[in-house]
Formats: C-alpha cells, sequence, structure tokens
C-alpha cells in the first residue's frame, strides 16, 4: 500500500544544527523557494524511511521563541500553527537542540507543545556533547517533557538512524485529530516561568560537567581580543582575497582554453557565415568567459561557508559591532555585508536578521557596494590585461593587491554612505540592540559546506544558461545586424545595431573615458554585471574577425588606454549595474522610492569616481 | 548557592570590568535606556537566558568603549551591548 506523503517541520533556535540535520537527511534531493508574499527563504528537502514513507521536510527559520519578532519568526509561528498560506501543516514537528546547549531550546519546546502539533526533540550533536562529559538520561527527559527524544549526530554516516526509525513509529501511529491548540504569546512572567520550567527539567536529567568546552575558550582569546581579534579578521579577509585571486587562476586558465578550444572546433567544421559567428561569437566565447569565473565563485562562497560554519561569523559581527557603529551601522548588518561579498541578493535578504527598520535600511542600500562575485570577471579581466603580475616587496602579488584596493574602497565607501545616511537622514535615531549567540566553535561539515557551494554553483550556472546566454544572443543579434554593405572596408560591427546605440551613447561617457564599444557592454550589463564581460567579448570578436579566437583580454590590452581600463575598474566599484539587485531592493524595502534612490546614487558615485580616475590618470600620462 | 553572594553588592552588569562573575538578581529593563520597550527588552534577555539565578561571567569586550561584552550565561556566551546589559542585576 502506497503511503500518504508526511509532512515534517525542523524548528530550533539559531546555531542548533537544525540545518545540517536537514542536509543530512534530505542530501542533495533540496527546493529553495520563497514563502508566498514574504521574501524569506524556503528549504524543502525530500527522504524516504526505512519503512519507504515518502517524506517532505521544511527547514524553518532558526526562532527562540514563538514571538514572531522578525518575518523569519513569524514564518516559523504561521508554519507550525498552520497558519502559513498555502502550506500543509506539518504532521509531526522536530525540535531541534544542540545537545551541548540545552537551556534554550528547551524552553522553545515547552512553548511548541502548546500548539497541540506532534513532536520528536532531536538532541542533535550527541556526539560533541558525549566527548565533552555532558549525560542526558533521555528516557527521563521524553518523560519529564512528554514528548519523544531521540539522540543524532547529523555529521555521521548513519547518526541519523534512530530518528529515521521513530519517525516511523510515530507516524504509523498519529492521531488523525492532533490535540488542540491552546499557544498564545507568551506574557513575561509565563516566558520567565518556561524557562525555569527548563532549568527544572534539565537539573534533573542532564548532568553537565564542570569544564566549559576550553577549545573554544583558548581560541577565543585571541579571536575576541580587543586588538588580536582585529588583526585576526583583517588577516582572514586578506587571505580570502589573495585566494580568490591565486588559487582559481589555474582552473581558470583550464576552462578558458576549454572554451577556445570549443569555439576553434566549430569555426573549423562549420563553413563561414551567420550561423558560425552566431555559435563561436554569440554562444561559446560569450557564455564561456562567464562560466571561466566559476572556480573564483566556489572559493568565495567556500570562504564564506567555512566561516559561518565554524561559528566564527557571530565572532565577526561582535568585534565589528562598534566600530560600524560609528559608521551607523548595526553589528548584526556585518554578516549580510559579508555575504554580499558574495553577491548581494542573498546579502539584502539577510538583513532580515536586522529586527531595526532603519538599521536595516541603511544596510540594505550600502550592500550593493559590497564588491559582489559577479564584478570579480570584470575585475579580473581588467587587472589581468593591465595590472602587471610582479611581486611586490617580495611577497604580495601587485595583481591581488589592486584587487584588494578595489574590495576596500567598496567598502570604505559603504561605510563613508552609511554615516551620510544616519547623519542627514536618519538623526533621531537611538542604537538598536545588538543582541547574539556566540556558538561553541565547530568543525565545518564537510557535506554541508559541499551541498551550499553546490547550491550557489548551480544558481550561477542557471543564471549562465538563462539570463546571461539570452542576453548574449541579444548582443550577438545587435553586433551583427544589419550586415555591412557589399564591398565596405571597414570591420562588420561599424555598420550594427550596437554601433549606432553605443555611439549615440558615447558623449556622455567620453568624459569618463569609456568607447562606444563599452557603452554597449554596459547595457546589457545592468542584466548581471559579469555580461559586461561576455558583452565585451562578443563585441571585439566579431569587430575583430580572423582574430576572433585571441583572448579577451590581450584585445583590450591593445584597445583601451591605461586610464580608460581604471576608469573602468572605478565605475564597477560603484555603478548599479544588476537588475535583479534593484528589484530585491523593491521587494525588500517594499518601495520603489528606495529602489530609485539606491539606483540614482550608486549612478552619480560611479560617474564622479571614473571622472576623477580618468582624469587623474590622463594628468599622469597613463591617457 | 546565592548565599556567598547576600554580601555582594547589587549592581547592573553593564558596569562590570571584564572577568566579572556573579549571579542574576533579577531584571529590570527600566533603568536600561535600551531602544527596546521595557517589555521587549525583558523578553529578548529572558529568550537568551538571562534569568534569575543564572551564573554569568564576562568573558570578552569590544575595543571601543569597551563595548559590546561577551556574557558567559551558564554554558553559553551571549554577546550584548553594555546598554542593554544594564537592565540585567548581577551580584
Amino acid at each position: 500500500m502506497e503511503l500518504p506523503l508526511l509532512h515534517l517541520a525542523l524548528v530550533g533556535t539559531p546555531n542548533s544544527g537544525k540545518t545540517s540535520l536537514f542536509n543530512a537527511l534530505t542530501g542533495s534531493r533540496q527546493k529553495v523557494a520563497n514563502y508566498p508574499g514574504v521574501t524569506v527563504e524556503r528549504k524543502e528537502g525530500f527522504f524516504v524511511t526505512p519503512q519507504g514513507r515518502q517524506v517532505s521536510v521544511v527547514d524553518l527559520p532558526g526562532t527562540y521563541s514563538l514571538r514572531g519578532r522578525s518575518p523569519d519568526e513569524e514564518i516559523t509561528r504561521d508554519f507550525v500553527l498552520g497558519k502559513a498560506s498555502g502550506e500543509t501543516v506539518p504532521d509531526l514537528v522536530l525540535c531541534v537542540a544542540d545537545s551541548t546547549n540545552l537551556r534554550l531550546t528547551i524552553r522553545l519546546l515547552l512553548e511548541l507543545k502548546r500548539t497541540g502539533r506532534p513532536m520528536i526533540l532531536v538532541l542533535n550533536m550527541f556526539d560533541i556533547a558525549s566527548r565533552r562529559g555532558i549525560s542526558v538520561d533521555v528516557e527521563r527527559l521524553a518523560k519529564e517533557l512528554g514528548v519523544p527524544v531521540v539522540t543524532s549526530i547529523a555529521v555521521r554516516k548513519g547518526g541519523t538512524a534512530d530518528l529515521l526509525a521513530l519517525t516511523d513509529e510515530i507516524s504509523a501511529k498519529l492521531a488523525a485529530e492532533p490535540a488542540e491548540n491552546t499557544w498564545r504569546a507568551l506574557s513575561v512572567s509565563e516566558l520567565r516561568a518556561t524557562q525555569r520550567e527548563a532549568d527544572r527539567i534539565i537539573s534533573d536529567c542532564v548532568s553537565l560537567p564542570s569544564r566549559p568546552d576550553t577549545w573554544t575558550a583558548r581560541v577565543d582569546a585571541i579571536v575576541l581580543h580587543p586588538v588580536g581579534g582585529l588583526i585576526v579578521l583583517a588577516l582572514i579577509l586578506f587571505v580570502m582575497f589573495q585566494a580568490v585571486f591565486a588559487w582559481a587562476q589555474p582552473l581558470m586558465e583550464l576552462l578558458q582554453s576549454g572554451f577556445d578550444a570549443l569555439g576553434d572546433l566549430v569555426h573549423a567544421t562549420l563553413p563561414d557565415g551567420l550561423v558560425q559567428s552566431f555559435l563561436q561569437n554569440g554562444v561559446i566565447s560569450g557564455v564561456g568567459s562567464v562560466i571561466v569565473f566559476l572556480p573564483q565563485i566556489i572559493i568565495i562562497f567556500l570562504f564564506i561557508l567555512l566561516l559561518e560554519d565554524f561559528g566564527y561569523m557571530a565572532r565577526a559581527a561582535f568585534l565589528m559591532d562598534r566600530i560600524m557603529g560609528g559608521a551607523g551601522l548595526h553589528g548584526r548588518a556585518f554578516i549580510p555585508l559579508l555575504s554580499s561579498f558574495a553577491c548581494a541578493i542573498p546579502g539584502i535578504m539577510a538583513t532580515r536578521v536586522i529586527d531595526n527598520k532603519r538599521d536595516r535600511l541603511t544596510t540594505i542600500l550600502i550592500a550593493p557596494l559590497m564588491t559582489c562575485s559577479a564584478r570579480i570577471p570584470v575585475y579580473t579581466l581588467i587587472i589581468s590585461a593591465f595590472i602587471p603580475a610582479k611581486d611586490v616587496w617580495g611577497f604580495i602579488n601587485l595583481q591581488g593587491l589592486v584587487m584588494f584596493g578595489l574590495y576596500a574602497t567598496g567598502i570604505v565607501s559603504a561605510l563613508a554612505v552609511s554615516f551620510l545616511i544616519k547623519f542627514f537622514m536618519l538623526r533621531d535615531y537611538a542604537p538598536a540592540p545588538f543582541m547574539l549567540e556566540l556558538p561553541d566553535y565547530k568543525m565545518p561539515r564537510l557535506k554541508s559546506i559541499a551541498i551550499g557551494i553546490f547550491t550557489r554553483a548551480k544558481m550561477f550556472l542557471q543564471r549562465a544558461g538563462t539570463t546571461i546566454f539570452s542576453m548574449m544572443v541579444l548582443i550577438w543579434f545587435l553586433a551583427s545586424f544589419p550586415q555591412p554593405p557589399a564591398g565596405a572596408t571597414e570591420p562588420a560591427i561599424d555598420f550594427s545595431l550596437a554601433a549606432i546605440i553605443g555611439k549615440a551613447l558615447e558623449p556622455l561617457l567620453a568624459p569618463v573615458g569609456f568607447n562606444w564599444q563599452i557603452a554597449v557592454a554596459l547595457i546589457p550589463g545592468m542584466a548581471a554585471r559579469e555580461v559586461a564581460v561576455a558583452a565585451l567579448g562578443t563585441v571585439y570578436a566579431i569587430e575583430g574577425g580572423k582574430e576572433a579566437a585571441e583572448q579577451i583580454g590581450q584585445v583590450l590590452a591593445t584597445k583601451w588606454s591605461l586610464a580608460t581600463a581604471l576608469s573602468m575598474l572605478a565605475w564597477y566599484i560603484f555603478a548599479p549595474q544588476c537588475a535583479s539587485t534593484l528589484a530585491v531592493i523593491r521587494r525588500e524595502t517594499g518601495s520603489w522610492g528606495w529602489m530609485a534612490a539606491t539606483f540614482a546614487y550608486m549612478l552619480v558615485l560611479a560617474y564622479a569616481a571614473s571622472l576623477l580616475t580618468y582624469n587623474v590618470a590622463v594628468a599622469l600620462g597613463a591617457g | 548557592m546565592t548565599n556567598t553572594h547576600d554580601t555582594r553588592r547589587e549592581m547592573p552588569l553593564g558596569l562590570a570590568q571584564c572577568g566579572y562573575t556573579g549571579v542574576i538578581q533579577h531584571l529590570s529593563a527600566k533603568d536600561a535606556g535600551s531602544a527596546l520597550s521595557d517589555i521587549e527588552l525583558e523578553s529578548r534577555l529572558i529568550e537568551l537566558g538571562f534569568v534569575e539565578g543564572a551564573r554569568v561571567e564576562i568573558l570578552h569586550e569590544g575595543l571601543v568603549g569597551r563595548d559590546p561584552i561577551a556574557v558567559r550565561v551558564d554554558n553559553i556566551t551571549i554577546a550584548v551591548r553594555r546598554r542593554e546589559a544594564m537592565a540585567i542585576i548581577v551580584a
């Protein structure tokens, strides 16, 4: 007999290891989307129990209570209560606890119990707890709580076997009508009473060792040292950016030569003409020039995911809180801003952890100034074409140093903009509180990291396959039509629509040193920044004719002055060249006005920065 | 267990030095001057484990204005600003 699909929901406090349990249960069978009407990420996965039940499991946003202080926490509350629109009420709630830290989860569980949903308490990371000498009387805990309790080790193979068996056992005898929901928001005194009750149960069922986690304490002695901690943070960021540049290089060259070979193959096999030009210049060189950057994007996400899993991100927020406070930013803004180095879209979405509206708005407005991974293709291309790959002071790669400088300029500008926003627009401002759990350090879970990187890489490739591909087709079309009249001596592209558009825009961009080819590339670059690289590739490939197989970087080095190249770099630090980011700002702020404001201020900054850079460079003789 | 602390003077955790250890006596949100309402601040502190009788220790503090502070509350570590820690009365 076919069993009906069982709906599970994972609930737990932040840092409870909920997500690693989710990954352990579902592997890569995950679907990431948004809840209808809100921009909270909805993660659903699927698995089959030993008895053959099909299970859908939703990883709900972490929360300390059901009060619903933020959009994320409201989702968790409504989902469990069965009030979330378009969602199935979960058949079974898995309340996930970090076994080394039961206090807050047990209180959450006591609150969850009032909803009347069938529930299991999962004592996750049980191996770490045992190693630290924490022993839990599981049977007694289950009896005191009135909820089945199971231990799990999400990071170990087979570590969820007991949980799976219990899920089967419980779902076989789920009552058709669950218990009544008696939940309502807790008052302060009820909250206090619940915590007392939780503490009593824990002291009855759990024996804690006298020694704390010495490893975390030892690492924190350095990492949270008022001065040493900031040095460590700066070192981590520096290594991260050097790695993005240096480690990715061999792989990128490999990918590049792969695409070149493919282009040559097409060139050799197909007869000269439109189809050959479309495949070689439009599709292969266009999409290829973006996919080449996959290694760098993987490396930056690797760092961010590792630091997050290790437990360092909360420490970074702690270290940066007052320093960012000087610029009018909340310590919690550090994580969204750091995520924005990968991509402003998840960064802006991550601002939801900031519960103060003004703090959140400021963070959203400056997040696009953080150097996202889509700028990497543009930066890399220009840097490798114009900046010599020599070492300065013996050990620092000059190209890496310029890259670091570009990142640093983005950060400094973001802080300056934030300061100005606070100073001029939000003056009557009382600092919102900063309250954050600093979790014990944990060894990053390789499988979780791998799944995280896989998901991001897939998103990037999907973008390359859809948005970027269609933009490339458009660019190729604009650059190829109309075809030159018979007997024309100039390059074919001079007769095309692209040249007409580019030349119309040229007067506007001439003061910053941009030629019409750049103007053409900037337009599709609005869809996604990295498209500009591909577009330049296509424009110059079509223009270059026979030498089309030549690398785009070498072409640029001959066509642009150093001043133009530097001006382009300055432009890309600031320019609002990303339609998806603007769309997310519109969605997250609920206002077209803020979206327009972001677009306008970034455009003004970009133009001013390029104008300055170009003129200074020309004056210094780089024109 | 609180007997040893009865003789110590009560003070807000927000004024304590790095390395201070003590036991939470009560919460008093109205004196903290936080941007949050009293009820909200008190609820959040309780949700993070700051309840009467919990042992606290200030483990670390920030560079600027010795703020924020990292507080060990029983067996977890919470980062708070001194302004909010003023609501936690310890001895």
